[in-house]
């Protein structure tokens, strides 16, 4: 049984109609399972962190990082996909 | 999934410069020796360009995954003077130049180890690399060099001081032409540790395995920043326990890195090396987290004491953060890679003096001075006799790295661009050491009891 490989979306930017839409349409594209979202509004200011599952995905998380980034840059958003052992060790003991 | 740290990690990299300073490669080469220098060559630059073939595309496709900038690929070398002492016909910039080449081939952008240990004594290897270094580090573009000159178990080899001084100006001289950058790639240690990923003084010691990863971590940004948000109101007791909780979050993203390094290169984990190392970044310096602390500017009364409380609560956090912990380990403060040093030294706040009394309580020594081009080379010999003596008796490894600015004065500056930044040319006290230098033999090592 292969282990379930997770990794963390982070998206921030200014708040427009369909930033949802679009970073979740990316996820289905490239075969990403989103488990977990959570939301916020600051000052005009859109924070979302995602936890998605990308052991079926169809590119290497290296890859995806670069088509989300892309995809940040063209609707003016800050997008980081990072693997989640990265959070794991530097916030847990 | 706790958002707030997350995105304190994602702020970390992206509004505080926290990286990882490099993955460096350490490579035996004691396996190479051999009395023809056209082998003993050819296996070198054949053994580096096999085991360091996917060094640098490794660092990248982790810098990828973790979405962690890996700023430097680098490789240690056996001290050259081990192997290029079989070949006494040959010089040893033969060695120098496959360093270089074999550099350049596997792509990493320094390459350490062209050195010596030589704290007890000279060989005739020893002393023939010692005399090639000038030559050796102004015909190539990536090898650095360092000399360990004493030990707090040897004591100083006043020698090689006398030595280095004058290796040192003419290290310069030759690549006058360049800001003197050949300086810039020689280190003279005391206590130099084996395992050290930083360069310009990192060498594959004789007691290290064939190959090793070793990675150096840095993060003075994030450090900084940690302390302007505590405010004020923080006694030094709360800052010390910030720090330390800050470099154990550095030091456990290094941890990561190298044994994913390891695991990926299948070469054994060897060290996380958990300095704080400024670059001329805006806002990514050491004198910056001085001052947040409270000084006015880097280099007042009170930065000795500063400095000591920042190494140790760095050492405290990190070494809970890491399976193994090594190489130099604490708060670097090389000048010209410090824009709050660069600001202070150009002040005249922070001057050669005061640097040498930090050096007493931060993780190396004299690093990055750029001093007047006419300083005589019995006075740099002076300033590494008294770095040497600080870390001799004080069980602590110290280096020297001054850069002599070649027809520069003081007050004038010195530019090398990158990582090893610019800065002010630093007044040096011109009274003549010449004659105490010229006595060479040894200090002896210390006692070791008696600690008053």
């Amino acid at each position: 049984m292969n282990k379930i490989e997770k990794a963390v979306i982070t998206v921030i930017g200014k708040d427009m109609v369909g930033i949802l839409a679009k970073v979740s349409n990316m996820c289905a594209e490239k075969g990403v399972n989103v488990l977990e979202v959570t939301q916020s509004i600051l000052q005009d200011m859109f924070v979302m962190v995602m936890l998605v599952d990308i052991t079926d995905a169809t590119d290497k998380i290296a890859d995806l990082a670069d088509a989300f980034d892309v995809l940040g840059k063209s609707a003016n958003l800050k997008i980081h996909v990072m693997h989640e052992d990265i959070f794991n060790s530097m916030h847990k003991i | 999934m706790n958002t707030n740290e997350i995105l304190e990690t994602i702020n970390m990299i992206d509004n505080e410069d926290l990286d990882v300073r490099t993955i460096t490669m350490g490579i035996s080469l004691l396996d190479c020796i051999d009395p023809d220098v056209e082998k003993a060559t050819q296996k070198i630059y054949d053994k580096i360009c096999r085991y360091a073939e996917n060094l640098v595309k490794t660092g990248e496709e982790i810098s990828r995954q973790y979405g962690i900038p890996i700023i430097n690929k680098r490789i240690s070398v056996t001290p050259i003077a081990m192997v290029s002492g079989a070949c006494p016909g040959a010089s040893p910039v033969r060695f120098a130049a496959t360093l270089d080449r074999a550099a350049k081939t596997v792509g990493v952008n320094f390459i350490g180890g062209y050195s010596a240990l030589v704290q007890k004594g000279f060989g005739p290897g020893d002393y023939a690399l010692i005399e090639s270094i000038p030559e050796a580090l102004s015909e190539t573009d990536f090898v650095c060099s360092s000399i360990n000159v004493g030990s707090t178990k040897a004591g100083i080899n006043m020698d090689a001081v006398a030595k280095m001084g004058k290796i040192v100006k003419k290290t310069a001289e030759l690549t006058a032409d360049r800001e003197c950058i050949g300086a810039a790639k020689l280190v003279v240690f005391c206590n130099a540790p084996e395992d050290n990923p930083f360069m310009a003084g990192a060498f594959h010691g004789p007691g290290e395995p064939d190959c090793v990863i070793n990675v150096g971590v840095s993060g003075p940004g994030v450090v900084r920043a940690a302390i302007q948000k505590s405010g004020g109101g923080c006694d030094l007791t709360q800052i010390a326990e910030l720090i330390k909780r800050t470099a154990f979050k550095i030091t456990r993203m290094g941890q990561l890195v190298a044994q994913e390094a390891s695991r990926r290169l299948c070469v054994p984990f060897g060290i996380v090396d958990l300095s704080l190392a400024p670059t001329p970044a805006i806002g990514d310096s050491v004198a910056y987290i001085l001052e947040g602390m409270g000084l006015e500017q880097c280099g007042a009364h009170g930065t000795t004491a500063a400095l000591a409380l920042l190494n140790d609560a760095v050492k405290k956090g990190g070494v809970m953060a890491s399976s193994s912990v090594g190489g130099l380990s604490g708060a670097f403060i090389p000048v010209t890679e410090d824009a709050g040093m660069i600001q202070a030294a150009r002040s005249g706040c922070l001057t050669l003096n005061k640097l040498e009394a930090m050096t007493a309580v931060c993780s190396v020594g004299l690093d990055m001075i750029a001093i007047p081009g006419d300083t005589p080379a019995e006075i740099i010999s002076g300033i590494i006799a008294d770095e040497a003596a600080i870390g001799m008796v004080n069980s602590k490894t110290t280096a020297v790295r001054v850069i002599p600015a070649v027809g520069k004065k003081a007050g004038e500056e010195l530019d090398f661009g990158g990582l090893l930044g610019s800065g002010p040319i630093m007044d040096v006290n011109p009274a003549s050491p010449k004659e105490f230098i010229g006595r060479g033999g040894k200090i002896p090592a210390p006692l070791q009891s008696l600690k008053n």
